[in-house]
């Protein structure tokens, strides 16, 4: 297991499903993720999986819908505009309690947009992202060995809560190649015991199984949303996730996700060189949110500063979770751009003062 | 007193909702006698879809999934390609078929996918209150298209069994009726034909059954069966536009493949 391999962001993405139990991908092809069904056309039949072509990213997440209910742990894939096409399919898992793995390598929109990095989905990933109130799981990778190990704890998660969890990433990440370690051993499937809500072979005349979303009767809609909240407290209460650099003497907070991320560590190290007080929380579970991180350190440091991908998605859970009680500052750079350590440095200095 | 009829054990004890008339609950008692009769009722997974048969998961005493409306193939090829060992049937009407989910029908056909479709096309959008769809008849009044359907402003009704039957993964395709006693029994011989295909590995099967709907037809039933016999059945005639080769190798189902 201390093997390194160089591998590509998509790449590892895949390999990393496959480690951790993935047995069944249907996906379509769309920039910049299309390495992700390529490995997996290849990979997947090495481990007795399966890999369909589908056509389109709706038939595909309905092709999860119907090998998640029959206890397969399965994977779909796509950026922007194939998530919007898929929504309605993750609304059905999330409804019926069928936990699914897609992963979004998110590129510039609205629209067709470009094929460069964004972080502009950020409201689909982090508010259930389809029609009905529901979350899904969302892990945030920052390197591609994160990339490589994220989907375990994915599986994990969504087959413990019976939730849809994602992956979301973007086109710097899925194209960038850097080293990467799995920090778990392989996990063979068929070794796991079924769920009791599988579909399939009734052998013990068991009682019949049903995989359904809605339920017209009076009343019982109202009820299981309500269950579906406990389910989503329990998650938010057990499964956030989140780092945090330099904040005990911080005098601002640098913060963002993914690869918005990166940038601050970066820039935060050039601000410490140079004797700044600054600090970085990175949320690694965008859902559920790690609030009472932003919280707890905005009651001492009073100045943020946001960081993100986008018009300004992401700055609003800092603001929901800091709640008012320190300035916060965005920097924006959607549709493909890209920001730098330099100007995020000159953003730092002139905050504090020292442009 | 001897007993000469009962209730298949395929089916639940759930009362049908259907209107009286319809020819859903005749087709689910001939899906529950047929797997039942073939042995089938422990290992078939139903799939129901978004339409009046969307609580047929209520109905058949098989495990069951209801699914997004259309998408009953993609969901039936992700169940097979896991468990290849169970039947796996998808139901469906003709909105849910040949308009939103064309693509997927289509396509799981040319993948030649071992599931069978049971394609309930009763003309017109039942669930909804009427509306046109996609084999609703030229000249036939909806509340989409209220003048009668014309060509110009809808195009012509959907011929899916002739459509499937040029794709070579399609293996058994055959269109009947239950308007009258002869096309129900016919019905149910199509239908244990098709998952007899399944079951052989043999590819794509689909029944396409034309089926009254005297609510959203402004009929009484029994003007609804004249209908059918008059103005569908010449339109959409009946019997077999494909079948399988008998000398054909069948290839056999695997998980992973």
């Amino acid at each position: 297991m201390a093997e390194r391999m160089l591998m590509k962001g998509n790449e590892a993405l895949a390999e990393g499903a496959i480690r951790a139990g993935c047995r069944f991908f249907a996906g379509y092809p769309i920039t910049p993720q299309n390495e992700i069904p390529e490995y997996m056309s290849w990979r997947l039949p090495e481990h007795g999986g399966t890999f369909i072509q589908a056509e389109s990213e709706v038939a595909a997440i309905n092709m999860l819908f119907g090998a998640a209910s029959c206890g397969a742990r399965v994977m779909t894939s796509s950026s922007g505009p194939g998530i919007s096409l898929k929504q309605e399919g993750i609304s059905y898992c999330a409804g019926a309690l069928v936990p699914i793995l897609y992963a979004n390598v998110v590129r510039g929109g609205p629209g067709l947009g470009n094929i460069a990095p964004s972080q502009g989905d950020y409201f689909q990933a982090t508010r259930g992202g389809g029609h009905g109130d529901y979350r899904v799981f969302c892990m945030a990778p920052a390197s591609v060995t994160e990339l490589a190990n994220f989907p375990r704890i994915c599986y994990e998660v969504a087959f413990k809560y019976r939730i849809p969890s994602m992956i979301l990433a973007d086109g710097l990440l899925g194209q960038m190649m850097e080293p990467v370690e799995f920090d778990f051993d392989p996990i063979d499937p068929k070794a796991l015991a079924e769920p009791d809500w599988v579909l399939g072979v009734n052998e013990n005349n068991r009682q019949r199984r049903v995989v359904k979303s809605y339920d017209l009767r009076p009343g019982k809609m109202e009820e299981f949303n309500f269950k579906l909240e406990k389910i989503l407290d329990k998650v938010v209460k057990n499964e956030i996730r989140f780092e945090s650099f330099n904040t005990d003497d911080a005098e601002l907070i640098l913060t963002g996700y993914g690869t918005a991320a990166r940038v601050c560590k970066s820039a935060m190290a050039l601000a410490r060189k140079e004797g700044m007080k600054v600090g970085l929380i990175r949320p690694i579970t965008l859902w559920p949110f790690p609030k009472k991180a932003f919280s707890d350190i905005a009651d001492r440091v009073k100045k943020f500063l946001v960081l993100e991908m986008s018009l300004g998605q992401y700055v609003e859970d800092v603001q929901l979770s800091v709640l008012g009680k320190a300035d916060i500052k965005l920097h924006k750079r959607p549709a493909g751009g890209i920001p730098t350590t330099e100007e995020v440095f000159e953003l730092i200095k002139e905050l504090l003062g020292k442009g | 007193m001897k007993k000469v009829f009962e209730r298949t054990k395929g089916l639940t004890e759930i009362p049908m909702r259907y209107c009286p008339g319809c020819g859903h609950g005749i087709v689910h008692r001939l899906i529950a006698e047929a797997i039942e009769e073939m042995g089938l009722i422990y290992k078939t997974i139903l799939i129901g879809p978004v339409g009046c048969s969307v609580f047929a998961d209520e109905y058949f005493n098989t495990d069951a999934i209801q699914g997004a409306h259309g998408r009953g193939p993609a969901i039936a090829t992700g169940m097979k390609r896991i468990k290849p060992e169970c039947l796996v049937v998808s139901y469906q009407g003709d909105g849910d078929l040949a308009s939103i989910g064309m693509a997927e029908t289509i396509h799981s056909a040319n993948r030649a996918e071992n599931i069978s479709i049971i394609f309930i096309n009763n003309a017109i959008y039942g669930m909804t209150g009427g509306q046109m769809a996609p084999t609703t008849l030229l000249g036939m009044k909806a509340t989409t298209c209220p003048y009668g359907r014309t060509v110009e402003a809808n195009g012509y009704p959907f011929k899916m069994c002739e459509l499937l039957s040029v794709l070579e993964g399609s293996c058994y395709l055959e269109r009947t009726s239950v308007h009258a006693p002869a096309n129900v029994l016919k019905t149910k011989k199509a239908i244990k034909k098709a998952f007899t295909y399944q079951l052989e590995g043999r590819g794509f099967t689909m029944v396409e059954i034309l089926s009254p709907c005297p609510t959203d037809w402004a009929m009484t039933p029994l003007q609804a069966i004249e209908r059918i016999k008059n103005e569908m059945i010449p339109y959409f005639p009946l019997g077999v536009y494909k079948s399988p080769d008998p000398k054909a190798k069948l290839v056999p189902v695997t998980v992973g493949g």
